[in-house]
């Protein structure tokens, strides 16, 4: 579905990304993770062609994106930003309406029957039917990712990006998050890159980790290879605690306050 | 879906009408002091009259002139608000007005006109506006240094330094020039010609339908350019085009009419109230509603005192000034709300 062959990205001086090697297979479920600044969000950025590599190539289903044009990318991959402000007035199924925009063809003022039905599907899927006539700046900040999430949906894509989807809300709409990527994944069998900043929720949810610390891929594997306390101590310079899950069997990470860590 | 379509079209029909009840009044009254029986009468007798030539010669052309002018500078300013994300932004805030009418200057001064005859003002009043577009284009393409904020002041900027220029121009031209030049400046539908109606018109209306093709890119960046291409808008392409739009627009308008301020700045604001951000409405909205208000304004220009006929600018300004003051308070109160 995805591979990046040694890419490397740069802010002005700053070396975001250095020499990336992944490969991502149909179906998978990855999750990124790593430090703040450690270049999660700029590899999301060069597999939507925002962020062009100074070395190195992104291919997406065998073909270079360089090829591609922002309307065919479009088509393949859906990408879910951060929550940021928002202060236009639309309603919820207009917004969603706008992911059938690069399948458009030639001028008509008015979605078609099946650009319609696509919306609507996609509102069904995340759940916000009922939310359709609301505006979307009138909605919480859970709701308002469950919009986003279904714009993605009506572009149809085959590969689908998320970036901190669960940040900034409360544990029930994380889960419900969460839960929704999952279920996307294996029936509509979608891949999915989603960058996590809760490591709980990343070894929950994904079959598989991108570790990136400074720019490097630090660790690429399962949950239980990736997240050990060494190997997060020396990432995140933090002390912590790696037990495993008694329900999913998954590795779970407790924080150790300083307090603790003396009188340990 | 269809619900959508009627409540549309009953909107574009509502300011239809209005525009057309506008024009009428502005039709019917002016400073010649021909009764409104005359000019009806006038109409249905045909050519020989006085009052039908102050009706065809004078008024009509005028009413035209602003048709396009006020839906020109309406237009760019939505294109222009929606591209930035950023109520404040409008050719004369952009300093695009001013460039036109530093350009318009010069040409008066050092008879440049020549060759272009009738057509050298508007020409020349293009090649100023779009000289500070691509200044602008310049320095935004630049983003890590130049904030919307900063644009915005540039803008600023750019209308202060032409307008010391222009008042430099005047104060060593003659008397002839400086009655041209102060024409521009404040903003007039005086003196119009048909040979300059019929351009505006067309380049005003074409500008509206070449806008339509852009309608949902704009739908788009509104919600930020990042999202944009993410959603298969060839951002930059898109934003070129529609700057490029935007200041034949506001080139056209400024060239033909001079510098009037506030039109596109106060009417989109309104407009957008009552249409959403939909552009697809939006942008025939805000076409005919800026034609309204300015044929409007030139209603109330031309007639308040009578025999003494005001500059258009000088209405919108004063109409437009006051509500400029009244939107940034609200928007100062929205935000705060926002942040509690």
């Amino acid at each position: 579905m995805l591979e990046l062959r040694s890419v490397s990205c740069r802010y002005g001086d700053h070396l975001a990304l250095k020499e990336i090697n992944v490969r991502i297979e149909d179906r998978e479920l990855v999750g990124v993770i790593g430090p703040n600044g450690s270049g999660k969000t700029t590899l999301i950025r060069a597999v939507t062609k925002i962020m062009k590599p100074v070395h190195g190539k992104v291919l997406l289903e065998e073909q270079p994106i360089d090829a591609l044009s922002f309307k065919e990318l479009a088509r393949r991959v859906a990408v879910v930003g951060r929550l940021g402000d928002f202060d236009l007035k639309i309603r919820v199924e207009d917004l969603v309406l706008l992911g059938r925009l690069p399948h458009r063809q030639g001028f008509a003022l008015l979605e078609k029957r099946t650009d319609l039905d696509i919306a609507r599907e996609a509102m069904r899927l995340t759940d916000i039917l009922e939310l359709k006539d609301r505006m979307v700046e009138g909605l919480s900040s859970g709701e308002r990712q469950l919009v986003f999430i279904a714009r993605a949906l009506a572009q149809e894509p085959r590969l689908l990006l998320l970036d901190e989807p669960t940040s900034h809300l409360d544990i029930t709409h994380q889960i419900r998050v969460m839960d929704l990527i999952k279920e996307l994944n294996r029936e509509k069998e979608l891949t999915v890159l989603v960058v996590l900043h809760d490591l709980n929720l990343a070894s929950q949810y994904c079959d598989r980790l991108l570790l990136l610390d400074k720019g490097v891929l630090r660790k690429d594997g399962a949950p239980k290879d990736v997240l050990t306390y060494q190997i997060i101590e020396e990432v995140y310079k933090t002390v912590v605690l790696v037990r495993e899950n008694p329900v999913s069997a998954r590795p779970y990470i407790f924080p150790v306050s300083k307090e603790d860590r003396r009188r340990t | 879906m269809d619900k959508r379509l009627v409540k549309w079209v009953l909107s574009v029909c509502v300011l239809v009408a209005i525009l057309l009840a506008v024009s009428t009044l502005s039709l019917l009254l002016g400073p010649s002091g021909v009764s409104p029986g005359a000019i009806v009468r006038a109409i249905l007798e045909g050519k020989e009259s006085a009052a039908h030539a102050i009706l065809f010669d004078i008024r009509l052309p005028r009413i035209l002139l602003g048709f396009a002018i006020g839906g020109s500078l309406s237009l760019a300013g939505v294109i222009l608000q929606s591209m930035f994300r950023n109520p404040l932004v409008e050719p004369y805030t952009l300093g695009i007005s001013g460039g036109a009418a530093l350009g318009v200057s010069i040409t008066t001064i050092l008879r440049l006109a020549g060759p272009l005859g009738i057509y050298a003002l508007p020409v020349s009043g293009f090649v100023g506006a779009f000289c500070v577009i691509l200044f602008l284009r310049v320095m935004a393409a630049n983003r890590s240094v130049l904030t919307i904020q900063a644009l915005l002041l540039t803008g600023v900027m750019i209308s202060f330094i032409s307008s010391s220029a222009v008042l430099l121009i005047m104060s060593i031209s003659g008397v002839e020039e400086l009655h041209d030049i102060l024409f521009w400046i404040i903003g007039s539908l005086g003196e119009t010609d048909w040979f300059l109606v019929k351009p505006a018109l067309l380049v005003s209306v074409s500008g509206l339908i070449f806008a339509y093709f852009f309608c949902f890119d704009l739908n788009a960046l509104g919600l930020g350019e990042e999202d944009a291409l993410h959603l298969g808008v060839n951002v930059e392409r898109t934003k070129r085009i529609l700057f490029i739009l935007a200041s034949v627009l506001a080139g056209l308008s400024v060239s033909l009419a001079g510098a009037i301020g506030f039109v596109g700045l106060v009417v989109p604001h309104f407009v957008r109230m009552f249409t959403g951000g939909d552009h697809r409405i939006l942008l025939v909205s805000a076409f005919l509603s800026g034609a309204t208000f300015l044929i409007f304004c030139d209603c109330v220009a031309k007639t308040i005192i009578q025999p003494v006929e005001l500059p258009v600018g000088v209405v919108t300004g004063l109409l437009g000034g006051v509500l400029f003051i009244y939107t940034m308070t609200r928007k100062g109160s929205a935000t705060g709300g926002k942040g509690a």
